[in-house]
């Protein structure tokens, strides 16, 4: 797990223009000013690292079957991905 | 009708990074044509073009922006840059609500969408990065002037394959000419020497493997070039109220279609186009000292377009210069009108002629004063930029000294 936690918060961070170190569990994306193209472009980033699919649909993110509420959800939910889809 | 003029002026092309090094190339008749540096160009027949070289985008745009922004996005956002900086423009309150911008393209992000077909077809790539549609879409050079700018006013791209920055910079003109809005940015921009962009040149067997010579009796073809020119047109009173220096008058434009075939070019058309600005300028044929010509360096382009001269100017043919820059830049396609109409400010502004460089034989088709391979200085009244596109879609531009 806390391999792909660094991953993911490497990802994120690069996004934000943060180091990794800025980064905490529970920040959300807008508290780390990532817009909503900064989101389809992390999501793309975190696909091609993990090589999964994420159900993520930019329209409607809360309906999506994928929960960005925080660093600690979106990590847990790749986790998850990762397992189902590998 | 409110009076036009040229506040500022910005590009970058093989010949140079910006207006000024542009200038001094064309008049020193320096070459920007050389070996074409791409993926996979060693399949291609064609391997020379007007490439933009020493061009770091890193130094330029920071990594979020070079995201989001294609070469041509870079490009006009450069030239742009340079220009509005010259006028002295700030847009803000009612000047940004009026002012906008209006660009010419004709192939959007090739380079985007080169890479992503390559992605998806040949690495066999099932998911391609989020923003391939706002940097590859014809107007998101436009869009981001006007989000770097602050203006707020009409704005689009017009696309009219070789002609399309002369169609803007008409629309552009007119508008500000018709009172819409005291200022307007205009110009255009392309970037299409990559693999599948000079591929599908090559298709069309009209590209030459060696020089662009536009006029020559030995021109075998044109050479695609890339870059941008921006320009900020603004009303003349408006522009003398703020001491800004002008560059030159825009006196008028037309725009015609030959209505007969997709790729030919037709003497009545470019005509028709000539005529047409000098009309709506208001001048005599006799005013007009220069002529930027379309000057592709096809057998097809350059005899009609010599004949086409002819027939409108009568006896006053043999008295003008008419040069053909395509011979150093190449062809910029949709960004082409607004690189040479450089060369027309020149010729008004400092009497300096660009030159139609690599001209070696005389052909009796295109018996006209092509002022061959050295520029020339002359006092110039009036001078017109000619652009006569693919789809027969033509349009040219008047500019004077002020």
């Amino acid at each position: 797990m806390s391999d792909i936690q660094n991953r993911v918060i490497a990802i994120i961070a690069e996004q934000a223009v943060l180091e990794p170190s800025d980064i905490s569990l529970t920040s959300t994306l807008e508290e780390l000013g990532i817009d909503s193209l900064g989101l389809v472009e992390s999501i793309f980033a975190i696909e091609e690292e993990f090589d999964i699919n994420i159900p993520f649909n930019a329209n409607d993110p809360k309906e999506s079957d994928f929960d960005i509420s925080s660093v600690a959800s979106i990590v847990a939910g790749i986790g998850a991905l990762v397992k189902e889809q590998s | 009708m409110k009076r036009v003029v040229i506040t500022g002026a910005g590009t970058i092309n093989s010949l140079g990074h910006d207006v000024a090094t542009t200038l001094e190339a064309m008049r020193e008749g320096r070459c920007g044509i050389g070996p074409l540096e791409c993926r996979d160009v060693e399949r291609l027949q064609i391997r020379i073009g007007g490439q933009v070289r020493g061009y770091e985008p890193e130094t330029r745009f920071n990594r979020q922006q070079l995201s989001l922004y294609d070469r041509f996005t870079q490009f006009t956002l450069i030239a742009a840059r340079e220009a509005i900086a010259q006028s002295g423009l700030e847009f803000s309150g009612e000047l940004a609500a009026r002012a906008g911008v209006i660009l010419g393209n004709s192939g959007g992000g090739m380079t985007t969408l080169d890479d992503n077909y390559r992605a998806v077809y040949e690495e066999g790539k099932n998911r391609v990065h989020p923003f391939v549609v706002p940097k590859l879409m014809n107007n998101a050079a436009a869009s981001h002037v006007s989000m770097e700018f602050n203006l707020k006013g009409p704005s689009f791209t017009v696309s009219t394959a070789c002609a399309s920055s002369n169609h803007a910079m008409a629309q552009a003109f007119q508008m500000v000419h018709g009172g819409v809005t005291p200022a307007m940015v205009t110009g255009g921009s392309e970037s299409m020497l990559c693999f599948g962009g000079v591929k599908a040149w090559e298709g069309l067997r009209v590209m030459s493997r060696d020089a662009c010579r536009p006029f020559s009796a030995n021109r075998n073809g044109m050479v695609q070039g890339e870059g941008a020119g921006i320009f900020v047109f603004e009303e003349y009173e408006h522009a003398k109220k703020r001491g800004a220096e002008i560059l030159a008058e825009v006196i008028g434009y037309a725009m015609t279609s030959d209505a007969s075939d997709i790729v030919m070019p037709s003497k009545p058309g470019a005509a028709r186009a000539i005529a047409g600005a000098m009309q709506d300028a208001r001048i005599n044929p006799e005013q007009v000292g220069y002529i930027n010509a379309h000057g592709t360096g096809t057998a097809a382009n350059d005899k009609t377009e010599s004949a086409a001269v002819a027939d409108v100017f009568g006896a006053h043919a043999d008295k003008l210069m008419m040069s053909s820059t395509k011979s150093m830049h190449g062809h910029l396609i949709g960004g082409t009108g607004a690189v040479e109409l450089l060369a027309c400010i020149m010729a008004v502004r400092d009497g300096v002629i660009a030159p139609t460089i690599g001209y070696e034989e005389p052909d009796p088709e295109c018996a006209l004063d092509i002022v061959p391979n050295e520029a020339r200085e002359r006092e110039v009244d009036v001078a017109l930029s000619n652009a006569f596109a693919f789809g027969g879609l033509n349009a040219v531009l008047a500019l004077r000294g002020v």
